[in-house]
């Protein structure tokens, strides 16, 4: 989505089905909160409280996910509960584990296991590795960099980390999906069935979709993990 | 599509002119606004193409600074007010109040033409024999130092080549450059196999 300023941000009263229709790659984020459809008339607000989701939240990522320049401002910032983002974070990074990557991961191997060549093992072993860094760099974020934080919002000030080294992590895992895109749409030999022709064109559409949703976790990650954690480092260094 | 549009962010104060740039912006199909703030951000963000900063919101000794959080972004002056003359210098070029849009979009368009041309003009070539020996060499885990000396060249033309290389094929990563040579038969998959 790219209609940036004629825009009217997702609020409260949006209807949530009128979000859907206004951008449906926001189905993907409603599994993450455990949400199903037939919405009705419900509007973001009545959601929210029976589902008993952190509605500020939940406004955040659907506009961060509908509007390609969306940052939220300072002000918005403030209300935001950092907890409630981590738990969300934790809850995309199961999404992307169990669901996108394996999806792929499975279309791939089955590739394998029909095409006479070895040009698929190859590209296995290439997103295997990929898979094999971006858990390792899931499990870094939950077993480093959130506990940090949580340590961070209960008052403690860990000396042994700072949110200035987080963040310069993702762009090598970023260049590997890159990397898999342009391998596909360029090197892959020509097929040898119509067959594999279609598969391998709705490979790399699951690739470029997974691709734009993470780049939206990421952008979560940078605007508003990293300035709210800043902003909280801050104090305690003024203190 | 997306990922080709310049990414831009604009540093500035006052909501008036974020939203007319912002308009201006939108209306050309070339770039897209990353983020906008008030202030500099505290981290680094490699992958911006332009910044659009109004000069008087960082003091004369923080402007390095701008550089080195933006370390690959072409940095553009928006003035509206009076700003001397060494201190417009240290900018990559400028944009003024009284610009219409064709100008504002002509001034940022041409701050990052020199790159474009390069990349046009090395994109329509197929790799050379030479391009190919160093992938290969890279794509087998060698580093730049046993490369060149392999090959008996400068470590500074390793990384020439090896710049281009990604430029042509769109592939950034080792492992990304080991597939690609194995699918092009340039490395048999029992070389690497260990």
């Amino acid at each position: 989505m790219t209609n940036s300023n004629k825009y009217k941000l997702i609020s409260g009263s949006t209807k949530m089905a009128d979000a859907i229709f206004q951008n449906h790659t926001l189905l993907t984020v409603l599994p993450r909160f455990e949400v199903g459809l037939g919405f009705g008339e419900k509007t973001i607000s009545k959601l929210c409280s029976d589902y008993n989701i952190d509605e500020d939240i939940f406004i955040l990522i659907c506009n961060i996910h509908t509007f390609d320049n969306y940052t939220p401002s300072d002000g918005e910032l403030e209300n935001i509960n950092i907890k409630s983002v981590l738990k969300y974070l934790n809850e995309s990074h199961n999404y992307y584990t169990k669901k996108r990557i394996s999806e792929i991961e499975a279309r791939l191997q089955s590739m394998n296991e029909l095409s006479p060549s070895n040009h698929y093992k190859i590209i296995n072993t290439f997103f295997c590795e990929y898979k094999l860094e971006i858990i390792n760099h899931f499990t870094y974020e939950e077993q480093i960099v959130f506990p940090y934080i949580d340590q961070l919002i209960n008052g403690e000030m860990p000396m042994e980390f700072h949110i200035d080294k987080y963040e310069k992590n993702h762009d090598n895992i970023d260049d590997k999906l890159n990397d898999l895109k342009s391998i596909i749409i360029k090197y892959l030999p020509e097929e040898y069935s119509p067959n594999e022709r279609d598969e391998r064109n709705d490979i790399l559409r699951d690739i470029f979709l997974f691709e734009d949703d993470i780049s939206k976790h990421t952008r979560i990650e940078e605007k508003v993990v990293v300035p709210i954690v800043k902003k909280i480092e801050q104090n305690y260094e003024n203190k | 599509m997306k990922t080709s549009k310049h990414k831009v962010v604009i540093i500035e104060q006052s909501e008036l002119l974020i939203k007319g740039l912002e308009q201006i912006l939108s209306d050309s199909s070339i770039f897209t606004i990353d983020s906008v703030g008030s202030e500099l951000s505290n981290y680094i963000n490699s992958n911006i193409d332009i910044v659009i900063i109004n000069p008087n919101i960082i003091s004369q000794n923080k402007r390095t600074k701008i550089r080195e959080l933006y370390p690959s972004a072409k940095i553009i002056a928006m003035l509206y007010n009076y700003v001397d003359r060494d201190s417009i210098k240290q900018f990559d070029d400028v944009i003024e109040i009284n610009n219409n849009s064709f100008k504002i979009i002509q001034v940022l368009e041409s701050s990052i033409k020199k790159d474009i041309k390069k990349d046009n003009q090395a994109d329509m070539e197929e790799l050379s024999d030479r391009e190919k020996e160093i992938l290969v060499a890279v794509a087998k885990g060698l580093m730049n130092k046993e490369i060149a000396n392999l090959h008996n060249i400068s470590v500074h033309t390793v990384m020439s080549h090896r710049k281009n290389i990604s430029r042509k094929t769109r592939i950034r990563t080792v492992s990304g450059l080991l597939v690609y040579a194995l699918l092009n038969n340039l490395i048999e998959e029992n070389e690497v196999l260990k």
